[in-house]
């Protein structure tokens, strides 16, 4: 049998050892009519089956189309280097690091994590990670209520329709106002947000460089909410961030946002990492594991769990989130990639993003009957265009040229039928831009 | 050990990323720009390489030796599962695509991973339907009470608490909290399982539902589990299976056929997938019958050609609980590793992982208090009480066993055991390893009445030694900052 050591005379010695017959005399606790008399489940296979098995159905999935999408999950590079560490069996086959003197890998990694994810955002103190961009949101929103003592939260519908439908889920039995504003011209409308904010609310919630791809300086919205008492989320981009202003430097209280894009395969939907910073007098509201530096009985400096007091193990329903494990492996992984491309190898990569997502807007744009949905806004290396035609009807179109063309906005805003959201990184080339321009130039 | 930050030198350069093919450069406006670049640090890749090398040789995992942490159930994960997760068909899927018109038949291979994963754990668990969504144990049980918020509202039902036995994760209580839930523990009997004539007790028309763990924590089968979901039932409870310890039962007994109406399944414990250094994982969430129109959006359905998609027109949902599918890497391991038991397989890892939890019972029950002293299933709790006597308390019996090359097993959990040394073997051990575990703890056993002292000292082979937690949560030291 795969994966079971021990030998049929084994068995027998350790049952005797036990002081019972058989296998089936250490299920006896089970009652009869609740037993289960096997599954109908097929014979195991090889691991060579399971790989040509798998491979197959792999086969069945359409890959190395020149695809465009974006949308919070990005196809960049992954330098070799990070896999080969990563898949060291010492980390990934570890658990969470419960004894440090056996665990200081990972616990310093993750160390080296959380001062990165400071460092990037220019924030105070982050924690271990969690699941995900969507997640993150709701659980800053939840320790910005556990801070200001209030429940109404303000969403703008820049953010992630993604994340803000994930929001709705779990807020839905909690008695949060949740209100959501609606954007102008691609930006939080300043008017809406102060309209809605009030000294009751507990947070505004923005994103930059936003869903439509546009960047903003949230510093007004930082003055606005703390005006009233609320606290600053932005969920951002953390490649963006090697180019772009650190949301930490515009006021935010909490940041967040999807780690995918610091060396993660983007793997249909998951393992991603949600990073999460904040500042130092927030430290004890926060969610999830962190991991603190601190010296040993010979003063020898070494990292531990800490704070734990805030978590389920120990205050069980009065912990500050459920959150249980991080994404460990995942927060490795980024710290690895950030250290791999380093200060200016990470600026490096993010101009290098926006220079070819400047030069696919200029060529989309010579395009006839293409516009720009949102012109006179600053970005990054995702934007909106204004198509002649339905932009579902483009992509079928393109599908059939080998081009995963963007996101047809219209799934999310019915107003916007005609939006295609287009996103650029370093693995496009000029020649994939031209094609792509060249080929909606033949449809439209 | 040095930080990488403090090996960075001033221009050195790390992977070099590829520059830019195009003949425009983007301006963006200065104060959005950041002034200086991100003072990540300036280091080779080799610098990277070793670095993280080092680090990795100060780390313990299943591969490195025997790791009975109870409750986390870390057995062996097989090499090819990582190779599979690796199929650029997976690995570089967007998971847009299927919301993309046309995109749906670009993505039928993952799709139907996802869709054969739910039925092998229909039959599994004896459920109805699953969603792969979840993304971790925890997140499964937030998922669950979910379920159960909405399965009452839609009922009309009025109701305000969980109730949850002593001995339970702490993850249960803080789960039902947040999703808007009262919580109310309920002691364990003599027996160790949840006491029923407290649970008759604690019952009214208020209680949404029970969350428990079978085996629970202390690794013992509640033999009056069917009376508990009647009783359950009967308010028009619902009864949450926290899949935990699903290990000692696969094959055995399935949690719908005992009564249970939502279960989680932590791929990451019995299926094999890695845990990770602490994630990700996968909690993919089973429910009965009457409870699949709650399940979160959007479900994975096969067409009666054979061809699956999403199905996203489901009124009663509770919603996304996942920005995607799930942890679909994840899943996917545990499906390959699924594949690869069978039937068969399936049946021998509860056989197996149950043996050695009670052949490590029965050799150190003279020596070692035991928490209930009876056939467990796949894992067995220990008390260091008497060892406590001479002052020697768990902990320093878990830090004894690092010095002798192996993990401790879970310490101080469950609550309800003073002293506790949870030991949760796995079937994917062999005698001679849990024979030299065993001679570790007698030993041990025998120096906590002979020298107690020699024992506080421990661990004495690792890179640092017991470190200042308390130091650490009072001058919280969270990031290296300039």
């Amino acid at each position: 049998m795969p994966f079971v050591a021990n030998t049929e005379a084994q068995q027998q010695e350790m049952l005797e050892a036990i002081g019972v017959k058989r296998l089936d005399d250490l299920f006896a606790d089970i009652p009869p009519e609740l037993r289960c008399n096997g599954l109908d489940v097929p014979a195991g296979i090889s691991e060579q089956q399971v790989r040509d098995e798998l491979a197959a159905l792999a086969d069945h999935n359409t890959t190395g189309l020149v695809s465009f999408l974006g949308g919070g999950l990005y196809d960049h590079f992954i330098p070799a280097a990070v896999d080969a560490l990563v898949y060291r069996s010492e980390f990934y086959t570890a658990y969470t690091p419960y004894q440090p003197e056996i665990s200081q890998g990972t616990l310093q990694a993750i160390y080296e994590y959380q001062s990165a994810i400071c460092r990037l955002t220019d924030m105070e103190v982050a924690n271990a990670s969690l699941y995900d961009g969507g997640t993150a949101v709701y659980e800053a929103i939840m320790m910005a209520m556990r801070v200001t003592g209030r429940n109404r939260v303000i969403v703008d519908d820049s953010v992630s329709p993604i994340y803000r439908k994930m929001v709705g889920s779990y807020t839905r039995n909690l008695g949060i106002e949740l209100l959501e504003t609606q954007s102008a011209e691609g930006l939080p409308d300043r008017k809406a947000l102060a309209e809605a904010i009030n000294d009751a609310t507990a947070a505004v919630i923005v994103q930059t460089p936003n869903f439509f791809g546009c960047i903003d300086d949230v510093s007004d919205l930082a003055d606005l909410a703390h005006e009233h008492g609320a606290l600053l989320i932005v969920s951002s981009y953390p490649i963006a961030l090697g180019l772009l202003k650190p949301p930490g430097q515009m006021g935010a209280d909490i940041v967040v946002g999807e780690g995918q894009s610091l060396g993660m395969p983007i793997s249909f939907g998951g393992p991603y990492l949600g990073f999460m910073a904040t500042r130092r007098k927030h430290v004890r509201k926060m969610p999830g594991r962190v991991v603190g530096r601190t010296v040993d009985t010979q003063g020898r400096e070494g990292f531990v769990l800490t704070l734990q007091a805030r978590e389920q193990h120990i205050r069980r329903e009065k912990a500050t989130s459920n959150i249980c494990t991080n994404e460990g492996l995942c927060a490795l992984t980024a710290v690895a990639y950030l250290s791999l491309l380093g200060k200016h190898g990470l600026r490096d990569l993010a101009q290098t993003c926006a220079d070819k997502a400047d030069y696919a807007r200029h060529r989309l744009l010579q395009v006839p009957g293409v516009t720009m949905r949102f012109p006179n806004r600053w970005y990054f290396n995702e934007f909106v265009l204004n198509l002649p035609m339905a932009a579902d009807k483009v992509i079928r179109g393109l599908f059939t040229r080998g081009i995963a063309a963007g996101f047809p906005l219209g799934r999310y805003w019915p107003e916007m039928n005609n939006c295609l959201l287009i996103a650029l990184t370093e693995k496009r080339t000029k020649q994939d831009i031209d094609f792509l321009a060249h080929t909606l130039e033949v449809i439209l | 050990m040095k930080l990488i930050y403090g090996k960075s030198v001033p221009g050195r350069r790390g992977v070099r990323p590829v520059g830019s093919d195009v003949p425009t450069k983007a301006e963006i406006r200065k104060n959005l720009l950041r002034e200086e670049p991100a003072a990540l640090p300036e280091v080779s890749e080799l610098d990277v390489v070793r670095h993280f090398t080092e680090l990795s040789r100060r780390n313990f995992g299943v591969d490195t030796g025997f790791y009975p942490l109870g409750s986390c159930t870390m057995k062996y994960n097989p090499k090819v599962t990582e190779r599979i997760a690796h199929y650029p068909g997976f690995a570089y899927l967007h998971p847009l695509l299927p919301q993309l018109p046309g995109g749906e038949t670009m993505v039928q291979g993952a799709l139907a991973v996802l869709h054969r994963m739910d039925l092998l754990l229909r039959e599994i668990c004896g459920m109805a339907a699953f969603t792969m969504q979840p993304l971790a144990g925890a997140h499964g049980e937030l998922t669950g009470v979910m379920i159960i918020a909405a399965y009452h509202k839609a009922r009309g039902n009025r109701k305000t608490t969980i109730l949850i036995p002593d001995s339970a994760h702490g993850t249960n209580p803080a789960s039902a909290a947040i999703a808007g839930y009262g919580v109310r523990t309920i002691a364990s009997d003599a027996d160790g399982v949840m006491d029923a004539t407290a649970l008759r007790e604690a019952l009214h028309d208020g209680v949404a539902g029970v969350m428990l763990t079978c085996p629970n924590t202390l690794g013992l089968f509640n033999p009056r589990i069917k009376q508990i979901a009647d009783l359950v039932h009967g308010v028009d409870g619902l009864m949450y299976y926290d899949g935990a310890n699903l290990n000692a039962l696969l094959g055995k007994c399935r949690p719908g056929d005992v009564g249970f109406d939502i279960v989680h399944v932590n791929l990451h414990k019995t299926f094999g997938t890695p845990h990770g250094g602490g994630g990700p994982g996968a909690g993919p969430v089973g429910v009965v019958e009457r409870l699949v129109e709650f399940l979160p959006t959007s479900v994975v359905c096969e067409r009666d050609d054979g061809s699956y998609y999403l199905d996203y027109a489901r009124p009663h949902s509770i919603g996304y609980v996942a920005p995607f599918y799930g942890n679909f890497a994840v899943v996917l391991r545990a499906y390959a590793y699924i594949l690869m038991l069978g039937r068969e397989g399936l049946l021998r890892v509860a056989e197996n992982a149950v043996l050695n939890a009670n052949y490590v019972l029965a050799k150190l029950r003279e020596r070692y208090d035991v928490a209930v002293d009876r056939v467990c299933k796949h894992e067995c709790v220990l008390s260091a009480s008497r060892q406590e006597k001479a002052g020697v308390r768990a902990i320093d019996i878990a830090k004894a066993l690092i010095d002798r090359g192996f993990h401790p097993p879970t310490v101080y959990f469950p609550l309800t055991v003073p002293e506790s040394m949870m030991i949760e073997p796995t079937e994917t051990e062999s005698k001679e390893t849990l024979d030299a575990f065993i001679a570790a703890m007698l030993e041990i056993a025998d120096l906590a009445e002979k020298d107690p002292e020699s024992l506080k000292a421990c661990p004495r082979t690792t890179p640092v030694g017991r470190l200042d937690e308390t130091r650490a949560a009072r001058k919280p030291d969270l990031a290296y900052l300039l």
